[in-house]
């Protein structure tokens, strides 16, 4: 099977698993007690059983619940996904305006992570069993354990509190403008429209939350890497080079990496799919306006037509991402083939 | 137990990770012992204290003593932790069995019914589940394992499938046995080793989720002292930094620790991996 075919294959299967995500959004809905009306409609509206009746027959909430599923399924189609109740606003439009501020954090929190993390793992592996590796396993595996929620808290007493050394919390500071929209990330658009100012003021605010998020996705690379390079050492060409009396830097940089770079290459793209949705506690921690607090927000608030929008997209990076990463396989490794 | 006892002095990280839940789980069984005010006890006139000769760790804002909450909250989050992994484990273990053994369409549709709960978000997911049913440590358990079991069922349907076509197994068949005697004495054996090197090694991210969802309130109601609602509390005291250091020290040794263990574990059952490490 070629290329295209098998992008086609898995897209297709993407639109069935969100097709299945949304389903059971739909049942969820269904399971909060008097049909979720109670989240609609004020107290008083509620009492009134004429109001109540109303609203159902509005909403089409009286219909047998096949009836409103297809409903819902067919407005989903359309790529209708309603209004928030909590903003009023299109959830499209709330998805269009908190995206790139996630997107600009996830992606500086994998920059880290993967810097850091390589770095890491290809010391450990080259320096084996030395205190040096046991170290930077004992940081790894810190990185992993460590609360999210409890180290943003932290950072923040102490790099802005205490230390003063970092901004605090939101994207920007007060009293400056943010760069005009080009691509809604903040450092990038400062930087194209020449507002340096803004884009500094917007870098520094990336620092702390990005380091809180980049530590566990930074303990998994490292491990990863770690254990991956040290299979690929252990292998019979890699020993026959050595002994052909190769250099280490060349054996390490041309031989060694490239096949040990599959699964370190995964572990990078589902923590970039992680970081894109699993945010929720530090950018509400960070009062980051980003995917992560609407869908806090919304799950709060029992906003459902919200909370289907940030999960269907949710679901969506990590389909897009997996099948991305699928790709690259065939790019890194030529004996990979796509007949699966 | 003997290979367990050599890990011990071998593995250096073993031995650290296991006396760090040894530790825990001794505190745990003799909190109550330990504590030295009750964990409840509300005293106004010693709120907002930090940490002290009388307090250790300081007081929180109705001034109960943070060290004595954080030692009869370690009862909560272990057992959770231990809770969510046995019963996740349990299920998602049989799930893919079934699905492995019996293949075909039924393998499918249950395979692609997992799969789209590994989808979804996982903390969005606990997080509806938790309001839609309302908080409380039995549906914040719940919570946990229907995000959890998927993992189980896919690994133990691979597992089953790759051992499912083995000659042991087709002999065994011949000879006339059932499909239950199969199953149990042929096929799980085999494939315990699998889960119990994930179970391990997942006990520590369920503690870090359950610690997650008490942090936003989704948890056992709030006088109960648990480690991550105490952390929530320290957000609202911010400048009382030992509200939230203490209890976020202990979540972080626990997960520590149970990594630690995990990997141990993990070298010790993979003989693949025991030599890499």
């Amino acid at each position: 099977m070629n290329l295209a075919k098998f992008i086609v294959k898995r897209l297709l299967f993407t639109v069935m698993l969100l097709i299945g995500v949304a389903t059971s959004v739909f049942i969820l809905s269904k399971m909060v007690p008097g049909d979720g009306v109670s989240s609609y409609l004020s107290p008083r509206s509620l009492a009134n059983e004429q109001i109540v009746e109303a609203f159902k027959v509005k909403w089409g909430l009286d219909k047998p619940l096949i009836v409103q599923y297809v409903y819902y399924m067919k407005n989903l189609l359309q790529g209708n996904l309603g209004q928030s109740i909590r903003t009023g606003n299109q959830v499209v439009s709330d998805l269009v305006k908190n995206y790139p501020a996630t997107i600009e954090l996830a992606s500086m929190s994998i920059l880290l992570a993967t810097f850091f993390g390589v770095l890491f793992g290809i010391v450990s592996a080259t320096k084996r069993n030395s205190l040096i590796d046991q170290s930077l396993r004992a940081v790894s595996v810190t990185g992993v354990s460590v609360p999210s929620f409890w180290l943003a808290i932290l950072v923040l007493y102490v790099f802005y509190y205490k230390l003063g050394w970092a901004p605090g919390t939101g994207r920007m500071s007060l009293g400056i403008q943010a760069p005009r929209h080009i691509t809604g990330l903040y450092v990038v658009d400062g930087f194209i429209t020449g507002n340096y100012e803004a884009m500094l003021d917007s870098l520094s605010h990336l620092i702390l939350p990005s380091i809180v998020l980049a530590s566990f996705t930074m303990g998994l690379i490292t491990r990863t890497t770690r254990a991956s390079l040290l299979e690929t050492l252990s292998t019979d060409y890699i020993r026959t080079a050595k002994a052909k009396g190769l250099p280490k830097a060349p054996l390490m940089y041309r031989h060694a990496m490239g096949n040990a770079a599959i699964p370190v290459l995964t572990v990078i793209g589902v923590g970039f799919g992680n970081l894109l949705g699993g945010m929720v506690l530090v950018e509400t921690i960070f009062a980051w306006p980003g995917i992560g607090q609407l869908a806090f927000q919304s799950v709060k608030s029992l906003d459902f037509p919200s909370i289907i929008g940030v999960s269907l997209l949710i679901a969506a990076n990590y389909a897009v991402i997996n099948i991305f990463i699928d790709v690259m396989y065939g790019v890194i490794d030529p004996r990979v083939r796509y007949d699966r | 137990m003997k290979k367990f006892m050599k890990m011990y002095r071998t593995n250096l990280f073993f031995a650290v990770g296991t006396t760090i839940c040894m530790t825990w789980i001794l505190i745990a069984i003799f909190a109550n012992f330990l504590a030295p005010y009750d964990p409840l006890l509300q005293n106004m006139a010693e709120k907002l204290k930090p940490p002290s000769g009388q307090h250790w760790f300081g007081t929180d804002r109705l001034g109960r003593d943070i060290l004595s909450r954080v030692i009869v909250g370690s009862r909560l989050s272990i057992s959770a932790g231990l809770i969510t992994v046995t019963v996740a484990a349990t299920i998602g273990s049989i799930y893919g069995g079934i699905a492995g053994y019996v293949g075909g369409v039924t393998d499918n549709i249950m395979m692609r019914f997992a799969e789209m709960v590994l989808a979804f978000p996982a903390l969005i997911l606990a997080m509806v589940i938790g309001v839609v049913l309302g908080p409380s440590l039995y549906n914040t358990l719940l919570a946990l394992v229907i995000v959890a079991w998927p993992t189980y069922a896919r690994v133990m349907r691979s597992v089953v499938i790759s051992i499912k076509e083995n000659d042991y197994v087709e002999s065994s068949r011949a000879l006339g046995a059932s499909n239950f005697r199969i199953l149990s004495n042929e096929i799980l054996p085999n494939t315990i080793g699998a889960v119990i090197i994930l179970a391990t090694l997942d006990i520590g991210n369920q503690i870090l989720f359950f610690s997650t969802l008490s942090f936003l309130g989704l948890g056992s109601p709030p006088p109960n002292p648990e480690w991550g609602a105490m952390v929530s509390d320290g957000m609202d005291n911010f400048l009382q930094w030992w509200i939230c250091t203490f209890p976020g020290l202990a979540i972080l040794s626990i997960a520590i620790g149970a990594n630690f263990i995990g990997d141990g574990i993990r070298d010790l059952l993979d003989p693949k991996l025991r030599k890499e490490f």
